[in-house]
């Protein structure tokens, strides 16, 4: 008996059927997509995308020259060369990281006194030329300048767990 | 001038099948990356032109623009051969599909034995081109299909013979005229076993997936056209594609009534529907089918090998002999309505 029902079952292809059934169901299911460009996934307040240098409200960089960052970096990435500025504060003339080398670890972040150096939401980005991975102080602040409004928001949201 | 006259009018009509076959080809490979992107909850492509139309134009222009790399160690003229024949097969046989009443381009006798043949002779592409590759995986792609279609083709082949007892004919327009007289005159219903088994080994005969042991993509990579890109390539995408068309074609013609109206016989509904032309119902018919290509190889895993062997040799062909002496049967005592 049971290997009658299990011939009839083979003949009639019953289990192909409940396959296709399920399969047929999915096609008209809700499409899970993302379309890229134009709708992004939500990410998190600690995402860990381009680098950006901060500015004070007042338009002063925050970068105080200390190197933390350039000690803690485990790959190397960061160089910096300072000298007193014609104020007499301390100031970095040269400030560069290579995107190459940088893994995205965010430990210059968590190194920075003075919240200078940032790992930003923005992660869609890239290159078309040579050297254009090395991200110098001028390019490093104008990304700041563009998220500044996202920065501060997602250091707002994230206070209480630093 | 009688002469040219008439030359001219098969050349055209030659012309619109094989454009229509090149566009129709096009645009399933299309239809196939929506309907498996449908069924995994994606969306499919939708960038190139508007919802995406544009995609199998690019597609083509790509492979035209690509390189045709030659291996150095194979077989020059048998490695350009091979995807000519698998192409040339795939659009000869469609010399004998039945259209409508009147619209085929050679309405010969034995349309069935010519449908059977040239399909099979498909494989020769394969064989050779796994061949002249002169590379392992393309080698073990060939083999694979040769075997496949040995097997396959005899329960097809039987298949066929159901379908030519009912009708007693080899002609296709005979046969679809035996069909007629409304849905339950079709032969699917009488030769349900029949019409399975040609489905089955129809995808078997195409290297469609769960049968894609030639291709294989996990397994052997791409199997008999691995050295093959740019057009060459091409050519053998087409050809497998026109083939599924022409599978889907001949199973409509042979079990689903080719293109007769599915409302014929019913009051009312008929003559709701008498204006539209025969083709529209054989294209539709074609259309479901090849949804159905689609829709299993979205759904089945691909089949072990000596799995395909099992099913073609041990399943397959008993059932076909079996049903054949029930139709003979049948057709004895004239059981109605399809032998009366």
């Amino acid at each position: 008996m049971q290997r009658l029902i299990q011939y009839i079952k083979t003949f009639s292809l019953w289990e192909l059927l409940v396959g296709l059934k399920l399969t047929g169901r999915f096609l008209f299911a809700k499409k899970i997509t993302v379309q890229f460009p134009e709708e992004k996934t939500p990410t998190s307040v600690r995402f860990r995308g381009i680098h950006a240098q901060r500015r004070y409200p007042n338009g002063e960089e925050r970068c105080i020259a200390c190197k933390l960052c350039e000690a803690v970096c485990p790959a190397l990435a960061i160089t910096i060369e300072a000298e007193p500025r014609m104020d007499g504060s301390r100031r970095t003339t040269l400030y560069e990281i290579d995107l190459f080398k940088c893994v995205y670890c965010g430990f210059c972040e968590e190194a920075c006194p003075v919240d200078a150096i940032v790992l930003t939401g923005f992660h869609d980005y890239h290159f078309e030329n040579r050297g254009e991975n090395i991200l110098t102080k001028e390019k490093l602040l104008a990304i700041g300048d563009k998220f500044e409004p996202q920065i501060a928001a997602d250091r707002a949201v994230d206070a209480a767990y630093r | 001038m009688d002469q040219i006259f008439l030359v001219g009018v098969i050349v055209a009509k030659i012309l619109v099948i094989v454009v229509g076959l090149l566009l129709s080809v096009a645009y399933l490979t299309f239809l196939e990356r929506k309907v498996i992107g449908y069924i995994q909850c994606r969306i499919g492509p939708n960038r190139v032109g508007p919802m995406g139309l544009a995609q199998p134009f690019a597609d083509v222009i790509k492979l035209i623009l690509k390189e045709i790399i030659v291996p150095t160690k194979s077989n020059k003229f048998l490695f350009i051969v091979a995807p000519i024949i698998s192409l040339a097969t795939a659009l000869a046989g469609w010399a004998v599909i039945p259209f409508g009443k009147a619209a085929v381009l050679a309405n010969i006798n034995a349309g069935v034995l010519y449908a059977l043949s040239i399909s099979s002779l498909g494989v020769y592409g394969v064989l050779i081109a796994g061949w002249a590759s002169n590379s392992k995986y393309a080698m073990f792609g060939a083999l694979r299909a040769a075997a496949q279609s040995i097997s396959y083709e005899i329960a097809m082949g039987f298949a066929l013979v159901g379908v030519m007892m009912a009708a007693g004919s080899l002609n296709f327009q005979t046969i679809i005229h035996a069909q007629s007289g409304g849905i339950w005159h079709w032969y699917f219903l009488p030769l349900f076993p029949l019409f399975m088994v040609y489905w089955i080994s129809g995808i078997a005969e195409t290297n469609r997936a769960p049968f894609d042991v030639a291709e294989g993509e996990t397994e052997i990579v791409a199997g008999f056209h691995v050295e093959y890109s740019g057009t060459t390539f091409a050519l053998f995408f087409l050809a497998e594609y026109a083939n599924m068309i022409l599978i889907s074609a001949l199973i409509s013609i042979l079990f689903m009534g080719g293109w007769l109206s599915p409302f014929e016989g019913i009051p009312g509904l008929e003559s709701l529907f008498a204006w539209v032309p025969g083709v529209v119902w054989l294209l539709l018919k074609i259309a479901f089918f090849i949804f159905c290509y689609l829709w299993v190889r979205a759904t089945f895993p691909r089949y072990r090998y000596d799995q395909i062997m099992r099913l073609g040799w041990k399943i397959l062909i008993p059932v076909t002999l079996v049903w054949i002496v029930v139709i003979a049967l049948a057709i004895h005592c004239n059981i109605g309505p399809w032998f009366a």
